[in-house]
């Protein structure tokens, strides 16, 4: 196993571990996820960590693509849909809309100036409002720092899914500004298993 | 013109938070404590490496903004923040300051490319646990704000002066304190 690359607390994975260590800029790192994921918004939480999910998975970041995954397949009722939006957006069962704001997340990704006048018209076409192709850049963007920040600090990140569903309920129901405790735990004993 | 309707006269990134105050805080926040408040690092360096940052996502805004408050915060020398843009290995900073800086060159392509012999060289040059968790939180969160700046084609003059003048303002103030002369939502907060 790798080490985290500083000394981080041992028994917390992920971000969670981060946030940890440093609480000063813990603070509105879950405040941005919370408003930008959590909070009423004419985008569902589900789709909105859908969004988290693919950019996430595009990033390569396992922790993050895997607790997001999870947090949407909660609020989604179907962790089949993540995976679909995972490998191939276009032909997952999402509506046309959101397909086009998961466009705008992907050239997000790659860099802000590869989203084109035509990217935009597109999610407009299909009812996209300027506050939801805000929030998708900023939801785009924010992944790929936090994404980033666990993985440039090399921090501990299961390879099972299936580590992160008791994690993805806890940010379905509560949201990003209180951690859980117990569904930290159940991520890291796994593994130690 | 930007993708969205701003409102007009904002330049960069304060187009965005302008319209969208909610996010606006934690993001003002965010930068006050990674920039601003105080830290072992001068404000100058993390200017710097937001800078640097920045000029490699190829952000006209945030590396002109940023590149100017760190001259106001290294006694006005602008050009010193022009030799780490194009070469920082060369320029007149501490050696510690160029190990960060290639910690944040590697987290700017992605996260995995950092290496423990990088983590080892920046340690070895004195840098501590939290510099260099700060190092890689930067970076990370210039990944973000450049690619804000850029995805939403906001307003961005290429006029230096335009910079030099709030950045004053900004180095001395913080950013929270700095938005609330465009974000009125944000006074009462």
């Amino acid at each position: 196993m790798i080490l985290p690359h500083i000394q981080l607390p041992p028994e917390l994975p992920g971000i969670s571990a981060a946030m940890a260590f440093r609480k000063e800029t813990a603070q509105p790192l879950r405040e941005l996820a919370h408003v930008l994921l959590h909070e009423p918004n004419s985008l569902t939480p589900g789709e909105r960590e859908l969004i988290a999910t693919y950019v996430s998975s595009l990033n390569g970041c396992q922790f993050c693509q895997a607790s997001h995954g999870a947090a949407a397949a909660c609020h989604l009722g179907n962790s089949e849909f993540v995976r679909q939006v995972k490998v191939s957006p276009d032909t997952a069962p999402i509506s046309a809309k959101l397909k086009r704001l998961l466009g705008i997340a992907a050239q997000i990704q790659r860099g802000g100036k590869y989203v084109s006048s035509e990217d935009i018209a597109a999610a407009r076409s299909e009812g996209a409002t300027d506050m939801e192709i805000h929030d998708t850049v900023l939801i785009a963007a924010a992944f790929c720092m936090y994404n980033r920040y666990v993985d440039g600090l090399a921090t501990i990140q299961p390879e099972a899914d299936e580590a992160y569903i008791d994690m993805g309920r806890h940010l379905a129901k509560h949201g990003y500004i209180q951690s859980s405790q117990t569904s930290i735990a159940a991520i890291t004993n796994s593994e130690i298993e | 013109m930007p993708h969205i309707e701003f409102q007009s006269g904002l330049q960069g990134i304060r187009g965005p938070l302008a319209f969208r105050p909610e996010t606006a805080k934690p993001l003002n926040e965010l930068a006050d404590a990674l920039l601003h408040a105080p830290n072992s690092l001068s404000a100058g360096e993390r200017e710097l490496i937001a800078t640097y940052v920045s000029y490699l996502n190829d952000c006209y805004f945030c590396q002109t903004v940023h590149g100017a408050i760190a001259a106001v915060h290294l006694n006005g020398d602008e050009e010193l923040v022009k030799c780490v843009k194009a070469d920082f290995a060369h320029a007149d900073i501490s050696p510690k300051l160029k190990t960060l800086l290639v910690i944040a060159g590697k987290v700017q392509r992605s996260g995995k490319n950092v290496t423990p012999e990088d983590v080892a060289a920046a340690r070895a040059e004195g840098a501590t646990d939290v510099e260099i968790h700060d190092t890689v939180l930067i970076a990370a969160a210039f990944c973000m704000f450049n690619r804000y700046v850029d995805g939403l084609a906001t307003w961005q003059p290429q006029e230096e002066a335009l910079y030099r003048e709030r950045a004053k303002k900004t180095a001395r103030d913080g950013y929270a304190l700095a938005s609330r002369d465009y974000i009125p939502q944000l006074k009462e907060a």
